[in-house]
């Protein structure tokens, strides 16, 4: 098990191996389909992102709401593949990882590989046990999306497994 | 039999209750599954992963929180007796109401938008449920509850294969659509699969398949068997928990089959994630 911290720096990001267990600590953003939709849109009209992408991990997920006296709601990962026609844009402008469940495009993997980029897997409908390691929630941009909205996440010992590495390989069955 | 008169809150409650605990509370079925399959499972990394989905349950239960944040569609298959008459309002209002109140007040997610292609605004409330209603004879009311998340339901797919496709083409749909589907679907996962009928009537089967317990079998030893030679080829493809590699790829194949036409041999095979939740009352 490695023990990561966030943002990830490009030797953290050599490091990693597909098939590597990790725990991730630090701060990340959220985004899922809606997001993704508008930040893409923006880069192809050349306009300004409402987030500072650059240098940062993305975690595809859509949290349940918080009950009272918790600090998140359940919030597993989403599947990534519907992200793979936004990825390879938002890699060129400095996104260095990726927290999702499930296979990628090869046009992902080929940008990964250029931009030297990391793909992490959570587990799928691990929600409540993933949601123990959200330490603070804050909400960065789109808040009229709800559970789409990107958050920015305060994670201790988030538990992932290197999926994609910036190497191009996989640990995915095909 | 007389009629029995009953309030449109009656029916509000028992479906708020019936969607909160399917959320929250993991079935027997599912839970003893993954249990076998975590004792079983012969890669370390799966078997990680499993016990992680059985820690999981453990906090969603004891929390009351939702077990996975896609707290899904609403879908309700109903046999509603012909004796029953609600005195103050309409059966779909009620049940629509009572599915509205589990997503506000139990702090399920919102996961419905109001126009699938132009708008796609969330209705907030996770309404309209997806009903399904049967008149059936007597004074009861019997709801099937499920709630269906995306990551799975994206990886269905249904097929009008014809009469001289036979068994072997049954078979070869159900395994192509379960290796497309891949690591996506969250597995190990739970495969309905519907044979027979229309076009619709198939995949209403296959989404009832996904409902029923996967500790029960078809009544139909033919079928049953077929439920289990499915389940050993699934296991045999090797994408494991998670998708990482193992020898659970799913936990069940539940198979419901209708009469169909002379000329066809719809086969519709519904996807379903290891959170296999659904849930049965009868009022």
């Amino acid at each position: 098990m490695k023990r990561i911290t966030l943002p990830l720096t490009d030797e953290t990001i050599k490091d990693l191996h597909a098939g590597d267990s990790v725990l991730i600590t630090g701060s990340m953003l959220t985004g899922r389909d809606a997001a993704h939709k508008r930040l893409y849109e923006l880069i192809e009209k050349g306009e300004p992102l409402p987030v500072d992408i650059d240098g940062e991990v993305i975690y595809y997920v859509g949290p349940a709401p918080a009950k009272p006296g918790h600090i998140v709601g359940p919030a597993g990962p989403t599947s990534s593949y519907r992200m793979d026609k936004y990825t390879p844009a938002l890699l060129d402008r400095g996104l260095k990882g990726m927290i999702g469940k499930g296979a990628r495009s090869q046009e992902v993997i080929d940008s990964m590989v250029k931009n030297g980029v990391v793909y992490f897997g959570a587990i799928g409908g691990a929600a409540a046990l993933i949601s123990k390691s959200i330490k603070k929630t804050e909400t960065l941009a789109y808040e009229d999306l709800g559970t789409e909205a990107i958050y920015r996440f305060y994670v201790e010992d988030f538990p992932a497994i290197v999926v994609i590495d910036s190497y191009g390989k996989s640990v995915l069955v095909k | 039999m007389e009629i029995r008169k009953i309030k449109s809150q009656q029916i509000t409650d028992a479906v708020k209750k019936l969607y909160m605990d399917m959320n929250y509370f993991i079935g027997e079925d599912i839970l003893n599954a993954l249990k076998k399959a975590e004792q079983n499972e012969t890669s370390p990394t799966g078997k990680s992963v499993l016990s992680q989905l059985i820690e999981n349950h453990k906090i969603a239960a004891e929390e009351e929180v939702p077990i996975c944040q896609d707290t899904g569609m609403a879908v309700l298959f109903v046999e509603y007796g012909d004796k029953v008459v609600i005195e103050d309002g309409s059966f779909d209002d009620a049940v629509q109401e009572g599915v509205r109140r589990a997503y506000i007040d139990g702090y399920l997610r919102k996961s419905v938008v109001s126009d699938p292609v132009f708008d796609r605004i969330n209705t907030k409330d996770n309404t309209p449920a997806i009903i399904y209603t049967e008149i059936v004879s007597g004074d009861k009311i019997k709801i099937l509850g499920g709630c269906k998340g995306f990551g799975s339901e994206n990886m269905s797919s249904i097929k009008m294969l014809t009469p001289s496709a036979s068994i072997e083409g049954v078979k070869k749909f159900i395994l192509d659509t379960v290796k497309y589907a891949g690591p996506n679907p969250c597995p190990p996962i739970v495969v309905g699969v519907g044979i027979g009928g229309t076009f619709e009537k198939a995949a209403m089967l296959a989404k009832k398949a996904t409902l029923r317990p996967i500790d029960t079998k078809n009544p139909d030893p033919r079928y049953a068997q077929l439920e289990d030679e499915m389940l050993e080829e699934i296991n045999k493809m090797g994408f494991g928990p998670a998708g990482l590699g193992g020898t659970n790829t799913a936990l069940g194949v539940n198979i419901e089959t209708f009469p169909t036409h002379i000329a066809g041999m719809p086969v519709a095979v519904n996807i379903c994630c290891h959170a296999a939740r659904h849930k049965e009352i009868t009022i």
